[in-house]
């Protein structure tokens, strides 16, 4: 039995800032939410279920955040999931909620994500030391940084391409009003002037913290065929691998691979360079983004830097990469993932405003999380498929 | 002995809290000494006042202040008061409706005996000696002994000049952590300097730390293999990043390090050598803390150095990337 169609008709983010003092967690949802809601032309009584994601507990100190939550969500009366699957929860919560819609359970779900990052410290809620065990983790960019010199190591890439990924992912921002990130001259000089805080990852080419959230509003065939700009659903994927085992690739994860060979099956893509307009990739440290490229398929293994390289992710590229300005201009961490897969929505719907790509007809939302362990993507078209 | 090794875990913060508008009209009343409610769209009056209205979810904007004084709707006896509660003796929480309210607050109740409290009993707010924009410039409720009730009903103006906009929220968890046999066994192993890490009987992979089932196949781990203290760095970070509740101070270098036989790397500090010499292929080898200073753990290494050797080919470590 097949899924029932599905669309993306409301999307609403938050401006994205490094502490939104002036709200709390249900003010910045609500935020997001209210601006989804206006979009999709809908009031919260319309809503018939709800779906919240947001990366760890320790970042807010908050537990089970959804119990406290519920009302300010309009969720009284009606399901209210919560989802996680730490950086990737964003793509993930997105993608339970049109499941929802696409099993035919209900017709308009809303979801939201929010992380506020300027509640704790992340770097501290990531390395808090275990008995026993070595105290050298030092944060995301500490875990990441040696599988980035092995990805260099092993693809031969020049050491600048990390720069190249940060500058243009910085002035995509500048034409985002909701980015986080708004720094006006970001050269590839400039980057790599920039402090190396984890070598091989130098300060411009790591996400910031952000408070944030990010809304969606996705509904059934016959509610999304009087919108007037839904974005259709062509495919969703989740896959998960264990964290640590004996040769697993840290690189090129294979749940990264496998869930994109699923994905691209399902949408009835065979060429993902040439089918895909606009790619919203989750690129938290610049080097992911020829990382990723390879592992989804848009380039042959050891060959997304030169994808990189040759301009082809810019905004007038061949496949514009995170045109939003992406994780790197934005990070509110449990928002990162549906910032993708809404942004991907906007580049379909031709709502991106100053960032939309030109014609953009398809496009890949894309999340991770975890060490690199957790994996959701989607696809969505301007046409129903 | 346990069978399992066992350490004390502590994780604590102080978030700090951004309350909104509605929360911190909430808090700035306390802090001036009077409670502050909203009026919602259904008519009553809720303490303390909902971010946003249960019926039309609009943001909350009509305050009004309620008595200091009010009736006991439920209540619990609490024998036996545990750290960070309200009172250090015997107390009651209690469901309180303000007069002037129509939804009771949960607060504490300082009497004597479950003998002193009842529904329906009068109390009014016993105020905190320094008053601060928290929940806890309400010391308790206390009872009254006259009835009387308190002005209340009163619209309210504009918040004072200077709002409370944030709270801290000291947040404290203690655990007890337990590693698992296999994990105790490696750290024991480590007392007595010696590496032990496990085969797996499935696909033969030797996982040090043991992980008590291969991860890959679910396989249970039982043998055993003690392996040497040398290996090849098989890829790396410098950590030039100071951050809150680091343990070692930046830089350094935080490696994995792929032992001889092994066929996972762990991560550990590579010292004895400028950061900017350690490279992908380096070998090294184990350099122990005095033994006076071991215990049951992974820090019984000080760290790994260089060793007099040819780096590994890359071919050899490639696939451990």
């Amino acid at each position: 039995m097949g899924k029932k169609p599905a669309a993306v008709i409301g999307i609403g983010q938050t401006h994205h800032r490094a502490k939104r003092l002036d709200v709390s967690m249900a003010g910045l949802c609500r935020e997001a939410i209210d601006r989804a809601l206006e979009d999709a032309g809908m009031t919260l009584d319309e809503i018939d279920a709800i779906v919240v994601g947001k990366a760890p507990d320790l970042f807010e100190g908050v537990m089970m955040p959804e119990l406290f939550l519920a009302e300010s969500l309009g969720a009284a009366g009606k399901p209210l999931l919560r989802v996680h699957t730490a950086g990737s929860v964003g793509g993930s919560t997105a993608i339970v909620a049109a499941s929802l819609v696409q099993a035919g359970i209900h017709r308009k779900v809303l979801t939201v994500a929010y992380e506020k990052q300027s509640e704790s410290n992340a770097m501290w809620a990531l390395s808090v030391p275990v008995p026993f065990n070595m105290p050298v983790h030092a944060g995301a960019g500490g875990y990441f940084a040696p599988h980035v010199r092995s990805y260099i190591r092993r693809s031969g890439a020049p050491t600048h391409v990390g720069a190249i990924v940060a500058a243009k992912d910085r002035n995509n921002a500048l034409k985002n009003p909701y980015a986080h990130l708004h720094n006006e001259g970001t050269t590839v000089e400039s980057v790599l002037a920039s402090q190396m805080l984890w070598d091989p990852i130098r300060y411009d080419e790591t996400c910031p913290s952000s408070d944030g959230a990010c809304a969606l509003v996705i509904a059934s065939e016959d509610v999304a065929d009087a919108s007037p700009n839904p974005a259709w659903i062509h495919g969703t994927i989740m896959r998960s691998e264990a964290t640590s085992a004996a040769e697993r690739d840290q690189v090129n994860p294979q749940a990264s691979r496998d869930a994109a060979a699923a994905l691209w099956k399902q949408a009835g893509i065979t060429s993902p360079i040439d089918e895909i307009d606009a790619a919203e990739i989750y690129v938290p440290f610049s080097w992911f983004e020829p990382m990723w490229l390879e592992s989804l398929g848009f380039a042959a293994e050891g060959e997304g830097w030169k994808l990189t390289e040759s301009g082809a992710t810019a905004l007038d590229g061949r496949l514009p990469v995170n045109a939003s300005g992406g994780v790197l201009s934005s990070n509110p961490i449990g928002a990162s993932g549906m910032l993708r897969f809404g942004e991907a929505a906007l580049q379909v719907r031709g709502l991106a405003g100053e960032h939309q790509v030109d014609g953009a007809r398809k496009a890949l939302g894309h999340a991770y999380g975890g060490g690199s362990q957790f994996f959701a993507m989607w696809v969505v078209g301007a046409d129903k498929p | 002995m346990p069978r399992t090794l066992s350490a004390p875990v502590a994780v604590a913060f102080d978030y700090t809290r951004s309350t909104g508008p509605v929360l911190g009209r909430f808090l700035t009343g306390l802090r001036d000494g009077v409670v502050v409610g909203a009026r919602t769209s259904d008519g009553r009056v809720v303490v303390p006042p909902p971010e946003f209205d249960p019926v039309t979810h609009q943001a909350t904007t009509d305050f009004v202040q309620v008595a200091s004084t009010g009736t006991v709707t439920s209540w619990v006896w609490v024998p036996e008061p545990v750290k960070g509660q309200p009172f250090d003796r015997p107390f009651a929480w209690a469901l309180v409706t303000l007069d002037g309210a129509d939804v009771p607050l949960l607060h504490a109740l300082d009497v004597a005996s479950p003998a002193d409290v009842s529904t329906g009993m009068r109390v009014q707010v016993r105020w905190a000696d320094e008053r601060v924009g928290a929940i806890t410039d309400i010391a308790g409720f206390e009872p009254v002994h006259d009835g009387g009730r308190g002005a209340s009903g009163a619209s309210l103006e504009a918040p004072s000049d200077d709002p409370v906009t944030g709270v801290i929220t000291p947040v404290g968890l203690d655990y007890v952590y337990a590693a698992s046999p296999e994990e105790s066994l490696f750290y024991r192993s480590l007392a007595e300097g010696k590496l032990v890490g496990q085969r797996c009987p499935t696909c033969e992979k030797v996982y040090i730390p043991p992980r008590s089932a291969c991860p890959a196949d679910g396989s249970p781990t039982v043998e055993e293999v003690e392996l040497p203290e040398t290996g090849t760095v098989t890829t790396f970070c410098i950590v030039n990043v100071p951050f809150l509740g680091q343990k070692i101070t930046p830089p350094y270098v935080s490696a994995y390090v792929l032992l001889d036989g092994a066929d996972i790397a762990f991560l550990h500090l590579i010292l004895d050598c400028a950061a900017e010499d350690v490279h992908m292929g380096m070998r090294v080898k184990a350099v122990w803390k005095p033994r006076d200073e071991w215990g049951t753990t992974i820090e019984n290494i000080s760290h790994f150095a260089p060793i007099d050797e040819p780096d590994a080919d890359y071919e050899t470590y490639k696939k451990y990337l």
